[in-house]
């Protein structure tokens, strides 16, 4: 009964969203018809209902209900509850249902607050917002239901990769698709903008928000994807240039180019065209990651639906999107007015020189990921890594960096180099002497040296922009913008210190014995088997002491799941505040002594705390908009009503 | 030029960005023809070995009773074959994936060394029912068909 009722959940909304389509488009050549007042109303509803049929699978993994073939498939009575509702979405069809819940409740919101645009863009907009829904609506009905039922209840489910029971991994995913469809939304903003010829600040303040909480969910979702890889995979690398990581990485970088573009229309009126572009684009980005992820036309432990008919559904999807944007840009971007002009040395000649290099990375990023899939097609097979992806991208990053630390200092419209020596100077000797002293050190190759050095004088920079101001006036989204650009540093060094610092070391040790790796000592106490809800495990007793110091007892596994069976080696860390000690089990040798592999990366901890506050940057800033919009609209409603009462 | 620049600053921007991308894709492509990490079975690698240094990945099976522990405890060397019965020794050091055994799939990274051995960095084997490595997915399926035809 749940299930059907979380299934006519959403037949209704997909109803709903073919209304809204048609009502949107009516009401964009007639305003003032009957069918405009529907828009608004079908998109709330629609949301309710998404929100609704998602609560009913929700429902029905907790009760574990096995006669639902998703169940089944990906659930186990015996799993620990946080499990079971992440269940909900750790798979094909669940994913999808949360991709369209958050979608549809999106378009919800946006029907139900924004007030700011001519009434016909927002109508373009919501209309553009139901096509793009109902695409995903077709796939989730037509494809992958996820509510069908088993003819005969399973008696057991099969269970949950054990790789993906994981705390932070039950989180990866919804927060991943809250930032794709974040760009769906800032899509829908963009057709509708174009569709109607009214490309302007107003626009950009209204999809501001949308960029910017799809940019912040991207940010933590590659923050923690990240930390899982390191820990969970347990191989202490922390980026792989694995394609799902380029698939969340890519929209990131178009978002992170968006976000900035979005900013200079809004402020100035100028990038137009360009704005329209990259939300284009981004969106893109999120439809290709998807693809990417679902189609399993690429090697990654992500690719759970190895399925040839979704993916050609998310392609011609995808085709249908990007296809009619692109086609729709070419028709209307000439008669966009041209925005405002200004100076190449000026912040909006510094925002966009970052904006094209970003889109540089994304291009490098793109060709690296899809070249396997073109050289498969010739029967040539490679695999593209690091070797690659590092310096290419770093030849379009570091040129970035500096302008980074530049931008924010210089003026809008025009400004000279001359007025802001001064701070230029502090920044290039600080750069420069992290160089000098990391050579002189020695060690480190060049880009580790290059990261270092970029790290220290981007986090100077960061805070340049405050210079000479009461800090108590400066607005909340300035704060976001040093926040986040420091964030960068932050990472940057964690990155460049971990690549060029870390000692590794790889040993058989008998029980008794120890080992050293860096500053570390560590002895094995013992190894004994260990047990737990689902698996068992022999986990080894180690004792780490770092300089001689207090020893700390660590307990790395190798893990043995039995529902399905598979097996997985917990790593465990040492955390300290200059880095983390990294440990993993091995095998037994025959003579008795166990492998350990273990590492010490200083400073690696960086690299997430970076993240996280690139991520807070994002988060003030949007407060920061947010609360100005508010006064604004609050302002526009006394005045509106001051004049109504002088009328009287 | 200043005025130029401001009557067509529009055209100007693109056609920056348009060099600075083209320029990008251009670099990209020239760096993927060498960076690009080559696929070879033990037979393409036996008759065309890939020169020494250079990252390849080898797949096949595991023969059996060719796995050893070297006397470090950590390192071991096995070989690699497949239905043609050409072998290609392999030594790995560090720990072994989980299901790695004997007689099962194997995709190993790494660079041929100049002695003829495979130096592997690291080895990639079936992780479980639902995630197998590509290659060696595809290349079971070639390695039944020629079960099939030796038995009929």
């Amino acid at each position: 009964m749940i299930a059907e009722l979380g299934l006519a959940a959403l037949w209704l909304a997909a109803a709903l969203a073919a209304l809204q389509l048609i009502a949107g488009f009516a009401a964009v050549r007639n305003p003032a018809g009957e069918l405009a007042s529907l828009v608004r109303p079908a998109a709330v509803v629609q949301g309710v209902l998404c929100a609704f049929a998602f609560v009913m699978l929700l429902w029905l993994f907790m009760i574990t209900d096995l006669s639902v073939k998703l169940v089944a498939m990906n659930s186990h009575s015996m799993k620990p509850m946080v499990f079971k509702l992440a269940g909900a979405w750790g798979n094909h069809e669940g994913s999808m249902l949360l991709w369209i819940t958050v979608m549809a409740m999106a378009g919800g919101l946006i029907a139900w607050v924004e007030r700011r645009l001519p009434e016909k863009t927002m109508m373009a907009t919501l209309g553009a917002q139901a096509f793009v829904g109902l695409g995903f609506y077709a796939f989730l009905l037509l494809s992958s239901n996820p509510f069908e039922r088993l003819p005969q209840p399973a008696v057991e489910g099969l269970g949950l990769n054990p790789l993906l029971q994981d705390i932070g991994l039950a989180f990866h995913p919804p927060t991943l698709y809250f930032g794709y469809v974040g760009l769906s939304v800032a899509f829908s903003f963009a057709v509708g903008a174009l569709l109607t010829r009214q490309v302007t600040p107003d626009f950009a303040r209204a999809m501001r928000p949308w960029v910017l909480g799809a940019w912040v969910f991207l940010t933590i979702g590659i923050t923690a994807g990240s930390y899982w890889a390191y820990y969970e995979l347990g191989w202490g690398g922390w980026w792989f240039w694995d394609p799902v990581e380029n698939a969340s990485l890519m929209p990131w970088l178009a978002a992170t180019a968006l976000l900035h573009s979005a900013s200079v229309l809004a402020a100035r009126d100028a990038l137009r065209a360009w704005t329209i572009m990259l939300g284009v684009v981004a969106f893109s980005m999120s439809m290709v990651g998807t693809f990417l992820v679902r189609s399993g036309i690429l090697t990654s432990v992500h690719a759970f639906a190895v399925d040839p008919e979704r993916g050609s559904f998310i392609l011609a999807l995808l085709t249908i999107y990007i296809g009619g944007a692109l086609v729709l840009f070419a028709l209307r971007a000439g008669s966009v007015a041209e925005g405002e002009r200004f100076a190449t040395t000026s912040r909006e000649g510094a925002l966009v020189f970052n904006n094209v290099m970003l889109c540089a990375i994304l291009g490098v990023v793109l060709m690296g990921t899809l070249y396997p899939l073109v050289t498969e097609a010739f029967d040539v097979r490679v695999s593209v890594g690091p070797p690659y992806f590092n310096p290419v991208g770093a030849i379009f990053t570091f040129p970035m960096l500096a302008i980074m630390a530049v931008g924010p200092l210089l003026r809008w419209r025009r400004d000279k180099l001359e007025r802001v020596r001064l701070p230029l100077a502090i920044v290039a000797a600080a750069t420069v002497a992290v160089l000098a002293l990391v050579l002189v050190l020695g060690g480190a190759g060049i880009l580790p040296l290059l990261g270092l050095a970029f790290a220290i004088g981007l986090a100077i920079a960061s805070f340049l922009p405050l210079r000479g101001r009461n800090l108590r006036r400066v607005p909340l989204a300035v704060w976001g913008m040093v926040i986040a650009h420091f964030g960068v540093a932050v990472a940057l060094y964690g990155m460049a210190s971990e690549t060029a610092f870390t000692k590794e070391r790889l040993a058989a040790v008998q029980v008794g014995g120890s080992t050293d790796v860096g500053p570390w000592t560590v002895s094995l106490a013992g190894v004994e088997p260990v047990a737990g809800p689902n698996w068992t495990a022999i986990e080894a007793r180690l004792l780490a002491s770092y300089e001689g110091g207090e020893p700390i007892p660590l307990g790395p596994q190798a893990r043995t799941f039995w529902a399905p069976i598979q097996e997985t080696t917990e790593s465990v860390l040492a955390t300290r505040w200059n880095g983390q000690l990294y440990a993993v089990i091995g095998n037994q040798a025959e003579d008795g002594r166990w492998q350990l592999r273990l590492w010490w990366k200083p400073w690696v901890t960086l690299i997430w705390y970076g993240g996280l506050l690139v991520a807070l940057g994002g988060v003030l800033a949007l407060v920061g908009r947010l609360a100005e919009d508010l006064k604004r609209r609050h302002v526009r409603a006394r005045v509106a009503e001051r004049r109504r009462e002088a009328k009287a | 030029m200043n005025a130029l620049k401001a009557k067509h600053q529009r055209l100007v921007l693109i056609v920056i960005a348009l060099v600075a991308l083209v320029g990008a894709g251009l670099l990209a492509a020239w760096a993927l023809r060498n960076q690009a990490n080559y696929f070879y079975l033990p037979a393409q690698m036996v008759a065309d070995p890939p020169e020494v240094g250079q990252p390849v990945r080898l797949g096949g099976m595991v023969e059996e009773g060719s796995l050893k522990t070297l006397a470090d405890g950590v390192t071991v060397s096995f070989s690699v074959t497949d239905k043609d019965a050409a072998k290609v020794p392999v030594r790995f050091t560090g720990i072994l994936p989980d299901l790695f055994v004997e007689g099962s799939g194997v995709v190993a990274e790494g660079k041929m060394g100049p002695d003829g051995v495979f130096i592997a960095d690291n080895l990639l084997a079936k992780h479980d029912e639902n995630y197998v490595p590509r290659e060696l997915q595809e290349m079971s399926q070639h390695q039944q068909a020629a079960v099939v035809e030796e038995t009929y």
